[in-house]
């Protein structure tokens, strides 16, 4: 009889000790993000913020080697498709915003030396708005934008 | 977490290889109500995507909670060939992650 009280508070135990091992697992991935995500950039509420905290400077230059391409017309906002293209040489980065979105930043993607200025994703877009590609190179921010119009918001607000 | 494992396609077009993606997550904006019991469903998204060809980093994305639900992503590069490997590794913003790879075809 008392074998068995000794296994089940064993195993409770056992139990225990997971349960906190997986508490403490949870709590760190979020400080170890903090370091390379850029937290800040993504809660920021306005466009300038957000590249203020990102790339230290919010003036960006309208280039036509920039290409957006996303619908005239997005029926779903939870899903709109956007494609961005640049002819540029040495461009370092292609962030992409929805300025009417609670928190405009939407993603931004560093290329590595041997990759395209090509990138394709879908976004949520909470109502019509532009979609800005941001390209960083040579130290100077570029910027294209596309009009986009929004039947049904996507951002479940 | 991921109900589905991702998929990725890569292909050589011309001298550059593309790469195109799916993966499965429901990237909650942390914003959305459920709506049984009213509260607000915590925000769930993936928060960085790293790309490799090979051992080298051809892509790093930041993603924020406006990427749509199951993401699709893809991009080109080039200096590859075919039978090249293709990998990414994702994690969210609760600690969950993924990685797989594929062959230039």
């Amino acid at each position: 009889m008392n074998q068995s009280r000794r296994t089940f508070l064993k195993s409770t135990l056992a139990m225990g000790t997971v349960t906190v091992a997986i508490g403490a697992g949870l709590l760190s991935p979020s400080r170890v993000m903090a370091a390379q995500w850029p937290k800040t950039a993504f809660i920021a509420s306005s466009m300038e913020a957000a590249l203020n905290s990102l790339e230290g400077m919010n003036k960006t230059e309208t280039s036509s080697a920039i290409k957006v391409d996303a619908p005239d017309i997005a029926e779903n906002g939870a899903v709109v498709s956007v494609g961005i293209e640049t002819s540029m040489t040495g461009a370092e980065s292609i962030t992409v915003l929805v300025p009417n979105n609670a928190t405009p930043l939407a993603a931004r993607y560093m290329l590595g030396k041997n990759t395209d200025g090509f990138i394709n994703l879908r976004v949520k877009m909470r109502k019509t708005s532009d979609v800005v590609a941001v390209v960083k190179s040579n130290g100077k921010l570029y910027s294209a934008k596309k009009s986009v119009k929004v039947t049904l918001g996507g951002c479940g607000g | 977490m991921a109900q589905k494992p991702m998929k990725i396609r890569a292909w050589m077009d011309g001298d550059r290889a593309m790469v195109k993606a799916i993966i499965f997550h429901p990237m909650e904006t942390g914003l959305r109500k459920d709506k049984k019991t009213g509260k607000k469903i915590p925000e769930h998204f993936i928060s960085e995507v790293f790309c490799k060809h090979g051992a080298t980093t051809v892509l790093n994305c930041q993603w924020g909670t406006a990427v749509s639900k199951n993401p699709f992503m893809s991009f080109r590069f080039n200096g590859a060939k075919v039978g090249d490997t293709v990998s990414i590794n994702w994690v969210d913003n609760q600690g969950n992650k993924e990685s797989a790879q594929a062959q230039i075809k």
